[in-house]
């Protein structure tokens, strides 16, 4: 085998192959990464230039309250809109495909393309679009909930501070949900034929069918999509964006990472904006989705029992 | 075998039951899309004075699109869009297939490993890394260039494609590549003979997954192209709606010709996608 190889001449097809996309994936994502990391050592003397400080500025994340207030608060909520993402979106999701899988239903395809439209838009529509809705200037929602009875329990929940995260969580499921839906679909559809067969024999049908084996089977896809979840929530930022503005109002209520690291990065109104603290909310982030993917890795999806068929 | 007649009856209910959730969800997440596309070719009172009717010969004005259109530039922002996404595709598809065919045809050493490098960059976010790509773009003089966002979302793109395209690219018959190696065709023949059309529907899953966080991005843009000649479709929809706020007509007129165009391209290529979905990327 190695006297073969030996012989091979050097194939410069795979270089040719995997260049491209090694080159542009290690220019434009892997180099920054770490560059943010390392930028995270230094500040900028008052000359302008670049000074290496070590933990300092991490030092200042979490020791100065005027910094670690507004990240702690931004990481809680952060926590709070996974959260709700996981018991509300794939709940949700699941409880849809399982639905839209039930043997020989009509018009399956139909459900699947509109449940799943709302995905496909930008959160500037979706923003927006809830906006004026839940805006009591339009009294698009203050109509409807007086239709069902609950016209006194209306109030503009967008600019509540008790309420305005909640709901943009809320807005952010009803725009993802498709996504857990489509991929536990298919994970459904992959379970074989004779397993639910033999199932039947046994006489699990209906609910306990779904409990006791289809559950199990897609545990994998619904670990996946959580993890997926987690990292998309703890790098949110432009539904918060367009709702509410840089400042995540009302009164930081809804200030997410993503969003406190923008404002640490480009400053607004009288603060200025600061690279390398940027890059330390940056690295801080970092850390957060690293630690939420190997406890995934390691502690669920190794312990996670696959079946072959 | 199975599924006797009895059950095919006991089902006639929970089927029933079925379609009603679905279309009360359906009706759930249409509907606030619905609402918009019809209010935005209303009279202003109409819009406030009977949100849920439909337009009617009498409240018909399509004043909001005729503000869009004279005071937006959506027309360059739709073809920046257009270009950005279309290109950075292109580029994600064809460099994720040319690397996903080296990983799953060839053995060499360093394999595995080239494997988890690329994937890396499916579970961190490049966002996270923007600092460092602005002064990469500073540094290059691509800011406010069409250039800087193909590049970034080229290498956004790529961990997924070649993660995905590597499974399908590994089920293209041997024998067939074989019998092409004893032709005397060379690799790259095969590749762009044999393997690359033989996996065109996972192509197109991949080009969907791709498309959409392109297309709907705000935050690159924002940081990277905010000029007025770079501003793509959704940066531009985003600052038009701020600045519009309290005119409702165009509002709405914006909104929904920035719904219409992503509506439009899913509903082509979803039942190429839902195959793609459901015919091995989970499995």
């Amino acid at each position: 085998m190695s006297d073969r190889a030996r012989k091979r001449p050097f194939r410069w097809h795979i270089v040719v192959f995997l260049a491209p996309a090694v080159l542009i994936y290690t220019a434009i994502m892997i180099i920054p990464l770490f560059g943010t990391l390392n930028l995270s050592l230094f500040t900028r003397a008052e000359d302008g230039s670049r000074i290496f400080v070590g933990l300092q500025n991490f030092q200042t994340l979490f020791g100065d309250r005027r910094w670690s207030d507004a990240f702690w608060n931004a990481t809680g909520n952060n926590l709070w809109f996974f959260i709700i993402h996981m018991l509300v979106q794939n709940p949700i999701g699941i409880a849809l495909a399982a639905i839209l899988s039930t043997p020989k239903l009509r018009f399956a395809a139909f459900y699947r393309t509109a449940i799943f439209i709302p995905a496909i838009l930008s959160f500037v529509i979706v923003g927006f679009v809830w906006k004026l809705i839940l805006s009591p200037l339009w009294g698009v929602a203050p109509t409807f909930m007086d239709a069902l009875g609950l016209g006194n329990w209306f109030a503009p929940w967008l600019g509540l501070e008790e309420s305005a995260l909640t709901t943009l969580a809320l807005i952010s499921v009803w725009q993802f949900v498709g996504i857990p839906m489509m991929l536990i679909y298919a994970a459904l559809l992959s379970i074989p034929d004779e397993v639910l067969e033999a199932a039947e024999m046994d006489g699990i049908t209906g609910a306990s069918q779904f409990w006791k084996i289809k559950l199990p089977l897609i545990l994998p896809t619904i670990g996946i999509i959580s993890i997926l979840t987690f990292v998309g929530n703890f790098n949110a930022f432009d539904l918060i964006y367009v709702t509410q503005g840089a400042l995540a109002g009302p009164n930081f209520t809804t200030d997410i990472l993503g969003s406190y690291l923008f404002r640490t990065f480009f400053g607004f109104q009288l603060q200025l904006g600061d690279p390398h603290m940027g890059a330390t909310v940056a690295t801080v982030m970092f850390a957060i989705i690293l630690v939420g993917v190997s406890i995934y890795l390691f502690g669920v999806q190794t312990r996670l029992r696959r079946y072959q068929f | 075998m199975s599924n006797p007649i009895t059950s095919a009856r006991g089902n006639l209910g929970r089927t029933a039951a079925a379609h009603v959730i679905l279309i009360a969800y359906t009706i759930l997440a249409l509907y606030p899309v619905f609402l918009i596309l019809i209010n935005s070719v209303k009279q202003r009172r109409a819009i406030f004075n009977d949100p849920l009717a439909l337009p009617t010969a009498e409240t018909f004005d399509p004043i909001g699109f005729q503000t869009v259109l004279e005071q937006g530039n959506f027309l360059l922002y739709f073809q920046n869009s257009m270009i950005v996404t279309v290109v950075s595709l292109f580029f994600v598809l064809l460099f994720g297939a040319m690397a996903a065919f080296a990983l799953a045809e060839y053995r060499f050493r360093g394999n595995l490993l080239m494997g988890l490098y690329l994937a890396l960059g499916i579970m961190i976010p490049i966002r996270l890394g923007t600092v460092a790509i602005l002064e990469i773009m500073v540094a290059a003089g691509l800011v406010n260039t069409l250039t800087s966002l193909v590049l970034v979302y080229t290498a956004q793109g790529l961990p997924l494609a070649v993660f995905i395209l590597q499974e399908f690219m590994r089920q293209v018959s041997d024998d067939l590549k074989n019998a092409a190696r004893i032709d005397g065709l060379s690799e790259y023949r095969i590749f762009f003979t044999i393997a690359l059309p033989l996996v065109r529907p996972a192509m197109a899953t991949v080009a969907v997954f791709t498309m959409i966080p392109i297309w709907n991005d705000l935050w690159f843009p924002l940081i990277l192209a905010p000029g007025e000649a770079t501003k793509t479709l959704t940066l531009g929809s985003q600052i038009f709606l701020g600045q519009y706020v309290t005119d409702w007509n165009a509002v709405l007129a914006a909104l929904s010709l920035a719904i219409f165009p992503v509506v439009v391209l899913y509903l082509i290529f979803s039942r190429q996608l839902i195959r793609g979905i459901t015919k091995g990327a989970v499995k």
